[in-house]
């Protein structure tokens, strides 16, 4: 390794506890009460006090963005497919996946519940709506990608559709799909803590509507935290699932050396 | 193998692209097709491999009508193909796979040319790991391991320099005397059809019909068919 590219590796790190440290400071100098700024301190301890707590809410929140995360790639992978081999109901219902995203998120957060009630339902629909349109997007474009000559000479080879299918368009949709799984492992976490906000019984979101409300904004931001690492967290499995699933992609790690081509 | 294409006609949209092309291709021979581009020379490719129809005309393999019919002849590009995402032996050994064999039986087969066509080192490079003339030689391995009797061979050393294409050229030739391959082989560069060709087919401009047929015999001083032929494309 590199001595330049150790440094460039830890920037990120540097550029963020040096934030973290002015933060600080400005909350001690300018005495700043925490009810309206706490301290990255403050927020600390805010989370070890309530860590049991904010395990069962983080849980509860997690549970329902996987759950939703799952069946949004499902559906994704479905709709995908069909679209592709399908001309006519691509152009149909194209404008219609475009449509479902600009219903603003808040507003599914509050009719949902009055049309499903409290339950898991209503929230596993609002991340499974987020998610699936970056991933069934990616999708399609990466399947759509397939150069026509690729296609053709397997063609002339007498290969047949299935064998198409998992030879060259699976593997040329994969790079694309994954971009689609990272950006929506993001909004999984972030839609179910939304859909918390409004009717919910548990969950990261229905805990810091109750801090919020008693201007606890050392838990609210403790909340924040663990939303912000919990998303990290599974764009770092989608990394490395890419990384496993994806070795003829893989960007300049191991292989860098082998680029001198023979 | 013989290949005979008797009197192929084709109107691609409104554009006239082949009129009446008769050509034959024997057993062991080296037959070069060449044409300005542009010519409508891929779309007789096209043809023979099955991928289009011809408006009239036949394609006929060892005296078999296969006019349309894809699965017996493939053919390699200027682009070589490769799939990104399989390793060099991977991707030579596909159409053994499209055929049928499991993945070990295909490989395993297509492990014993790898050193003919120089690659044996590379079996496990993925294809951007590989120079454009090792991948032009994996293209070409994969053709040969679909059907080594016949080649059809689309300008296949168009995009190398000079040199690796040379290489290639007389290698191409050795391949074909070991495996005794018949090869149809599409080109706009004499120099190349002059060195390769037992006969040559001079293509005229679109709509493409077959200006000269010019065989080549050792004692034939090449320089006065290189003239023969600049004349014919004027």
């Amino acid at each position: 390794m590199k001595k330049q590219n150790n440094f460039i590796e830890y920037a990120p790190y540097v550029v963020f506890l040096i934030l973290l440290m002015l933060w600080e400071i400005i909350v001690m100098v300018r005495n700043i009460p925490a009810w309206l700024l706490p301290s990255p301190t403050q927020i600390l301890l805010a989370i070890l006090e309530f860590k049991s707590l904010l395990l069962t809410h983080t849980l509860a929140t997690l549970g329902e963005a996987m759950a939703g995360y799952v069946i949004a790639i499902s559906l994704a992978f479905m709709i995908a497919l069909v679209l592709n081999n399908c001309r006519w109901l691509m152009s149909g219902f194209y404008p219609l996946l475009v449509a479902t995203q600009t219903i603003p998120l808040i507003v599914l957060a509050i009719l949902l519940p009055i049309w499903f009630g409290f339950g898991l339902l209503p929230k596993i629909i609002i991340v499974v709506t987020v998610c699936f349109f970056p991933i069934v997007i990616n999708l399609m474009n990466g399947l759509a990608s397939v150069d026509r000559d690729q296609l053709n000479l397997f063609r002339s080879m007498g290969a047949k559709p299935l064998q198409t299918f998992f030879m060259i368009k699976l593997p040329a949709a994969a790079p694309a799909f994954f971009s689609g799984l990272r950006i929506s492992a993001t909004y999984s976490i972030m839609a179910a803590v939304i859909s918390e906000w409004v009717g919910a019984r548990q969950g990261l979101g229905y805990f810091m509507t109750i801090a919020q409300k008693s201007f606890r904004i050392d838990q609210v931001l403790a909340a924040v935290t663990i939303i912000c690492i919990l998303s990290l967290l599974l764009v770092k499995i989608v990394d490395w699932a890419e990384y496993l699933l994806v070795p003829w992609n893989r960007r300049l790690y191991e292989y860098d050396e082998n680029t001198d081509k023979p | 193998m013989q290949i005979e294409i008797s009197s192929v006609s084709k109107t691609l949209g409104t554009l006239h692209t082949l009129d009446n092309i008769s050509l034959h291709v024997g057993e062991e021979e080296f037959v070069v097709i060449l044409g300005p581009s542009g010519c409508g020379k891929s779309t007789l490719f096209n043809i023979i491999a099955g991928l289009i129809t011809p408006d009239s005309g036949r394609v006929l393999i060892n005296g078999k009508d296969l006019t349309g019919k894809t699965g017996k002849i493939s053919y390699m590009q200027q682009k070589d193909l490769l799939l990104p995402s399989r390793r060099l032996l991977d991707n030579v050994s596909v159409p053994l796979l499209l055929k049928g064999l499991n993945k070990q039986a295909a490989r395993s087969q297509a492990r014993e040319y790898l050193p003919v066509f120089g690659l044996e080192e590379f079996s496990d490079h993925y294809p951007r790991q590989l120079s454009v003339g090792m991948r032009q030689r994996a293209a070409l391995l994969r053709t040969f391991l679909f059907s080594r009797e016949f080649l059809l061979l689309d300008e296949p050393f168009a995009s190398l320099d000079a040199i690796t294409r040379r290489k290639m050229h007389l290698w191409l030739k050795e391949i074909q005397q070991l495996f005794h391959s018949a090869i149809l082989f599409i080109t706009h560069d004499i120099d190349e059809a002059l060195l390769l060709a037992d006969r040559i087919y001079v293509f005229s401009e679109r709509p493409a019909h077959v200006k000269r047929e010019i065989k080549l015999t050792p004692e034939a001083d090449n320089k006065a068919v290189k003239a023969e032929i600049l004349a014919l494309l004027g």
